[in-house]
């Protein structure tokens, strides 16, 4: 794919580009630079129109790497896939991972990225160890906990506005191999949903949810439950063969024909419903990663993404809401996923994980009635008091946003001078 | 285990290449300008599996070094299996023209070092009696074009003084493989728009490493390139010159 555009695909700008290669290395002379690692979020935070994207992919070098502790160094270019295939055979694995493996380190950072199981460990930041931070006077930051603790907390979820982060140091996990053995199993409606939540947080290390966000009425909020723990197992590894979507439709091919079908589809299909199932770990953790370019599927224009989360004690209504105003507009998602998160605070001041329940959604972008739709739920998560995650957002109002983020104005202080993004000026320009 | 000196060990190929070899465990002794760069080069392909993974500087342009750096490369990995030869720059042809200096010292840096490297690692895997010399070349040196002869007289360069070592060390059980790679899209080129030409660096170094095991003698990356000199040595001259190549 080309450098420059997002995961969504919109919005699409003109951008100066540098490649960064080498950690030591001083930044470029230029008055607005950003980050880009592997345009793998879904907006404008990787983007800065008419400013200089600084290309991270080059910096992908590991420094260190302790198979007797788990303890990783890399440069922040290295992507979570290249990190699982080097520690893996040694029985190690990322700590938290997103639904794709194709982010770098430093994008895991700046978003604090979040998994399946984020109840159990919270997110990305909280398994960093340090990292060095370089910024536009020249200085390199040395960050963690213990040492420029403010800048470790700005940093992470940052939305790489602190600088440019060159080198991390990561605390792996164990695990017994590349397995995990769950279930998959479906329910009615959302009651459904709460109660394997509920069931299933304590023992299963990662639980997520699919939900058929066309369903209406008494199957409002019916979906599939998946519940995972590693396991050891002696079983030759499935082939790595990828799909790949050869060119970009012209078209949407998610619209109201297609859509209906496919959720009742993917609803009904055996595997759904399957206990002690086995899976290997990337068609459970990135099922999509197996599809290169599946994101122009939604056509030239692209599409959005919306994911919000709301306080635990009043979601199961803010969801209803939610789930019958999608229902009833006829523009929802395949991918509609939900998911509770844990009580673990994020290290980051500008984290998007918090304690609660995570909805998200895509929706192809059919301009005004999209962001319609789009607007009258942050309504309703402002109302809730909850939040929508910047790593996907490419439209929400800088309003919603500092509702969102409270810390944003402390924050401000961080921000590099020479940094800016598409993101960051859509949201505070108007404060 | 082989043992492995990557002269020009930063580029962005050589790095890919050395990766590989690195994960099958090799020892590696890699050669450069920066210290610094090298360095976390090595670190990288420690991690990745190689066995020793040392490094010196080293200035193509001082071509008197090139008897001391093989013979601490030799001394750090106890021996030399198989030199891969990737330093070059990327000559400004427009430069080159304007300046003769310029002009003559591309041309030092790009064909006259590889000539006394690869000599130099000729006599002494004549005289053990094995050992693979891979030289990166360049499809630019299959024809001179108006954009960029001068690195393409330097890598034509290249391509007849491999060809010819070929011949005088085939009965010495010494190797020598020319590689002209096409276009490889490297952290430099990130920002182009690529259309089918463009290869990776890690798919071109698998290339490489392939055609070192299979002892190849010359070899486009990717393949089809072989295809597109060939059409474009068959162009007749009186053609040719008004292409604007």
């Amino acid at each position: 794919m080309t450098a420059g555009t997002s995961w969504g695909r919109w919005p699409r700008y003109e951008h100066q580009f540098r490649s960064v290669s080498h950690r030591f290395d001083a930044l470029p002379r230029e008055t607005s630079m950003l980050a880009y690692g592997n345009g793998r979020s879904y907006g404008d935070v990787c983007l800065n129109d008419r400013g200089t994207l600084l290309l991270t992919r080059g910096l992908d070098r590991f420094i260190a790497f302790d198979p007797a502790t788990g303890l990783l160094e890399c440069e922040s270019g290295v992507l979570l896939q290249e990190i699982i295939e080097l520690v893996l055979p040694y029985g190690w694995f990322v700590p938290a991972t997103p639904g794709t493996a194709l982010v770098t380190v430093g994008g895991a950072i700046a978003n604090d990225v979040h998994g399946k199981n984020h109840h159990r460990v919270g997110s990305f930041g909280n398994h960093v160890l340090e990292f060095s931070l370089q910024r536009s006077d020249g200085s390199i930051l040395h960050c963690s906990p213990q040492q420029n603790p403010e800048w470790f907390s700005a940093t992470i979820g940052g939305l790489g506005l602190t600088g440019l982060i060159t080198r991390a140091a990561l605390q792996l996990r164990r695990v017994p191999g590349p397995w995990l053995r769950g279930d998959s199993i479906r329910f009615g409606n959302l009651d459904g949903f709460f109660a394997l939540a509920k069931a299933s947080d304590r023992d299963y290390e990662y639980t997520v949810s699919w939900i058929d966000c066309v369903a209406r009425g008494k199957q409002l909020g019916r979906g599939v439950f998946m519940r995972g723990n590693h396991t050891q197992l002696l079983r030759a590894t499935p082939s790595d063969k990828r799909l790949s979507v050869p060119f970009t439709p012209p078209i949407s091919l998610v619209n109201g024909l297609s859509l209906r079908p496919f959720n009742a589809l993917y609803f009904r299909r055996p595997a759904a419903a399957q206990l002690n199932a086995v899976w290997h770990y990337r068609s459970f953790f990135y099922p999509l990663d197996g599809v290169l370019n599946w994101n122009r599927i939604y056509g030239p224009r692209g599409f959005f993404q919306y994911q919000c989360v709301v306080p635990n004690d009043i979601a199961h209504w803010v969801l209803q809401a939610m789930l019958e105003k999608i229902a009833r507009s006829g523009v929802g998602s395949f991918l509609a996923v939900l998911k509770h998160f844990g009580d673990i605070p994020s290290l980051g001041m500008m984290s998007f994980p918090r304690h609660g329940v995570t909805l998200a959604l895509d929706f192809p972008n059919r301009a005004a009635p999209t962001l319609r739709l789009l607007e009258s739920l942050d309504q309703i998560t402002r109302d809730a008091g909850g939040a929508v995650y910047p790593a996907k957002d490419a439209r929400m109002s800088g309003s919603s946003f500092r509702q969102y983020f409270p810390a944003w104005e402390s924050f401000m202080k961080f921000v590099d001078p020479q940094f800016s993004s598409s993101f960051w000026r859509r949201v505070t320009g108007d404060a | 285990m082989k043992r492995v000196l990557v002269v020009g060990a930063t580029s962005a190929i050589a790095e890919a290449v050395a990766r590989e070899f690195a994960a099958r465990g090799d020892a590696l002794y890699l050669a450069g300008r920066s210290i610094e760069r090298l360095q976390a080069i090595a670190a990288d392909l420690k991690v990745r599996g190689a066995s020793t993974a040392a490094f010196g500087g080293f200035d193509a342009r001082e071509t008197h070094e090139v008897v001391a750096l093989v013979e601490r490369a030799t001394q750090a990995l106890g021996g030399l299996d198989t030199v891969l030869i990737a330093h070059g720059t990327l000559s400004n042809q427009q430069e080159c023209e304007r300046s003769i200096p310029k002009m003559l010292e591309e041309f030092a840096t790009n064909a006259g070092s590889v000539m006394v490297l690869c000599t130099e690692v000729a006599n002494q895997f004549e005289a053990q009696g094995h050992g693979t010399i891979a030289v990166i070349s360049s499809v630019a040196g299959d024809r001179g074009r108006q954009s960029n002869y001068v690195y393409g007289a330097a890598k034509a360069t290249v391509t007849a003084f491999t060809s010819g070592l070929r011949q005088r060390l085939h009965s010495k059980g010494v190797k020598v493989i020319t590689i002209k790679p096409g276009f490889v899209d490297t952290p430099m080129t990130a920002a182009f728009k690529k259309g089918a030409l463009w290869a990776t660096a890690p798919s071109v170094a698998k290339s490489i490493v392939r055609a070192i095991d299979r002892g190849s003698h010359v070899v486009y990356v990717p393949g089809f390139w072989r295809l597109i000199m060939f059409v474009i040595r068959s162009i007749p001259e009186t053609i040719f010159q008004k292409l604007k190549l």
